[in-house]
């Protein structure tokens, strides 16, 4: 009998240590598996960023390096650099990506880095504990809007994918979501487009995921992917934002 | 090793032809006088070698991409002044933490703040307190002269590769860009083997981790007792110093860098006309070379320690002489390069009275 469901070869054994109900675990999942699917495991190198997603080593077999907050694309700058021949990839949280590493993700992003990123979009920081991302939507509350995120003192929610989008050297930009099955099937494509953007050397193919984080939006699981759909997507719209075509390699 | 004939150098070229003789390929960094030369050099030289030069967004992102690339076990450099250096202390202490080398190149301009462009030697402190936050060290190379900066930046990535740490190359604005004779010479490879640790792609093997975090009991004090071991044995084997104690010394001065260079033509008029006065001229910042400094102080010869700065080294001097001898002070803070004069009057000034030669 042909098994449905087997954990992916580049996932090491080890159990999630994320909360119940997190999207993280699902997210490291479709990685993993688009690692087995092009058969990349033996030549890839990763940079964790500092979330709740430090721990990607211990669940991924590959070889990762530590970044310090926000600059885990000036580290893949440089290990893609001296290493072209290396598949190279970053995941990193919105806190990380788009408040104190938005100058490296826009100008990695800009130079056209051959690097596949994956952007998980919770709208807090998970890892210390709740407090207002630059995503944190309008009126959401959080340890540190604790009155609800309002323009005049926070700004708007930052729309990373859609900035990106806009720099030539981004060969594939999108958002996704991994709230139900069919949408998990389009974040599954959309993973893989982003490491074919790096293999095909189109430059950066940048996956947005939006995500869950039941702990610290003080919810239930089940709640909080209904959060997903009826509070995120309508601010922050699915889709493929950029796609570079056949031969117009960058 | 093979040598080439002499040639008229600016300190910041001699280094950068150092790092390309040393085998480094791999460039990154960001714009700031006075080492805009480094740079420029190398983003002519790296890409017809088969190298990289990259331009990067900030000191920050720069520091960075040599942390990724040296995980990665190539070598590779970033150079910058002052202000960037302080935005590197990050990437340095990620590097210290996680066992990366690579080379991080300060010409000193003069500081605090936006300061000048002044040859100054403010950064003493910054370089070999660690700079960045935790309890690591870096080991800190003072070149005094062009042909310095060729040597100091080659022996920089052999002890970075040796030590699995960043090494930095503590110049300033006078010896980057004076000129002066070079020879350049191409070193034997220094380069180890790097399969044990660096990333490479998981190959037949499991993947690995270069990572400083470490939050299992006991796990991260492990790691930092670790790292002072590595720390004791860079001490006892790198501390690199250049000692001219005369018989009878009667007062030794105690210089690195662009400093120790006026003081040494002080130094040798004094001795021409008969003084006795010996030089001591840290190499490496640290490793400081304590025994050295406390060897002259035993004999109770008293110290002058010479700076661009209002006295940073000289607490180092101190602390070796633990009151053996007496530690005076000549400080220039950036904007009055002392010359050879001014630091010959420093010097008379102390000498003990009534021991003139005859
Ligand atoms: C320089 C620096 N500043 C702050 C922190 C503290 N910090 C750790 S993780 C984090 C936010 C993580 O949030 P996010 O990137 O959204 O990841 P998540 O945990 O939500 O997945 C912060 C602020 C740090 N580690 N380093
Ligand atoms: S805090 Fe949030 S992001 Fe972090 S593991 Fe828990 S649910 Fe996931
Ligand atoms: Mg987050």
């Amino acid at each position: 009998m042909k098994p449905v469901f087997v954990r992916p070869q580049s996932l090491t054994d080890k159990p999630f240590h994320f909360c119940p109900g997190c999207h993280h675990g699902v997210i490291h999942r479709l990685v993993a598996e688009a690692i087995d699917r092009f058969g990349v495991r033996e030549r890839t190198i990763a940079a964790a960023s500092v979330g709740c997603s430090v721990f990607l080593y211990d669940y991924f077999d590959v070889d990762v390096v530590e970044s310090p907050h926000g600059r885990a694309p000036a580290v893949a700058t440089g290990i893609k650099r001296t290493n072209p021949d290396k598949f190279v990839f970053i995941y990193q949280g919105d806190g990380d990506l788009a408040a104190i590493g938005t100058a490296e993700i826009i100008h990695a992003a800009n130079r056209g880095e051959n690097l596949t990123v994956v952007f998980v979009n919770n709208t807090v920081y998970g890892m210390t504990g709740g407090q207002m991302a630059p995503t944190t939507l309008l009126g959401q509350p959080t340890t540190t809007s604790p009155y609800g995120r309002e323009f005049g003192q926070d700004g708007y929610p930052i729309k990373m994918t859609e900035m990106l989008a806009q720099l030539e050297g981004v060969g594939f930009a999108a958002r996704v979501a991994v709230d139900t099955p069919a949408r998990l099937t389009q974040a599954r494509k959309a993973v893989l487009r982003a490491f074919e953007t790096q293999l095909e050397e189109k430059g950066m193919g940048f996956v947005e995921i939006l995500s869950s984080c039941p702990t610290n939006w003080g919810m239930k699981p089940v709640e909080a992917v209904r959060r997903i759909e009826r509070e995120m997507i309508p601010y922050f719209p699915l889709g493929v934002y950029k796609e570079r075509k056949g031969s117009d390699a960058l | 090793m093979s040598e080439s004939k002499v040639t008229f150098e600016k300190g910041n070229v001699a280094l950068a032809k150092a790092a390309v003789a040393a085998g480094c390929r791999y460039y990154f960094g960001y714009p700031i006088t006075p080492q805009s030369d480094i740079p420029e050099y190398l983003s002519g030289v790296l890409p017809r070698l088969g190298g990289q030069f990259v331009q990067a967004e900030s000191e920050v992102a720069s520091v960075n991409m040599l942390l990724g690339a040296g995980a990665t076990g190539k070598r590779a450099m970033t150079s910058s002044s002052s202000p960037g250096i302080s935005l590197k202390q990050e990437g340095i202490s990620y590097m210290a933490g996680s066992e990366v080398p690579g080379v991080i190149v300060n010409v000193q301009r003069s500081g605090p703040g936006l300061g000048g462009i002044a040859p100054s030697q403010g950064d003493y402190f910054q370089a070999t307190r660690g700079g960045g936050h935790g309890d690591y060290r870096v080991i800190v190379l003072a070149p005094a002269s062009v042909q310095e900066m060729y040597d100091l930046t080659v022996l920089a990535f052999d002890l970075a590769d040796a030590y699995r740490t960043p090494v930095m190359v503590l110049a300033d604005a006078m010896i980057g860009m004076m000129k002066e004779p070079l020879k350049e010479w191409v070193p034997e490879s220094q380069e180890p083997a790097k399969d044990e640790w660096a990333l490479t792609g998981a190959a037949g093997r499991p993947g690995r981790r270069i990572k400083s975090l470490y939050l299992g009991d006991g796990e991260l004090a492990e790691h930092n007792w670790k790292l002072a071991q590595k720390y004791e044995r860079i001490r006892r084997e790198e501390t690199r110093v250049q000692t001219e104690l005369p018989e009878g010394c009667e007062l030794a001065v105690v210089a690195f860098g662009s400093a120790a260079r006026i003081a040494k033509s002080a130094v040798d008029r004094l001795n021409d006309e008969g003084r006795r006065v010996g030089y001591v001229r840290p190499i490496t910042l640290w490793p400081f070379p304590e025994a050295e400094v406390r060897k002259v102080a035993e004999q109770g010869v008293p110290l002058l320690t010479v700076e661009l700065n209002t006295g940073q080294m000289v607490e180092d001097v101190r602390l070796a002489v633990e009151g053996r001898a007496p530690v005076h002070f000549a400080g220039y803070p950036p904007g009055h390069l002392p010359s050879p004069d001014d630091i010959y009057d420093e010097i008379v000034r102390r000498l003990p009275a009534g021991e003139e030669a005859a």
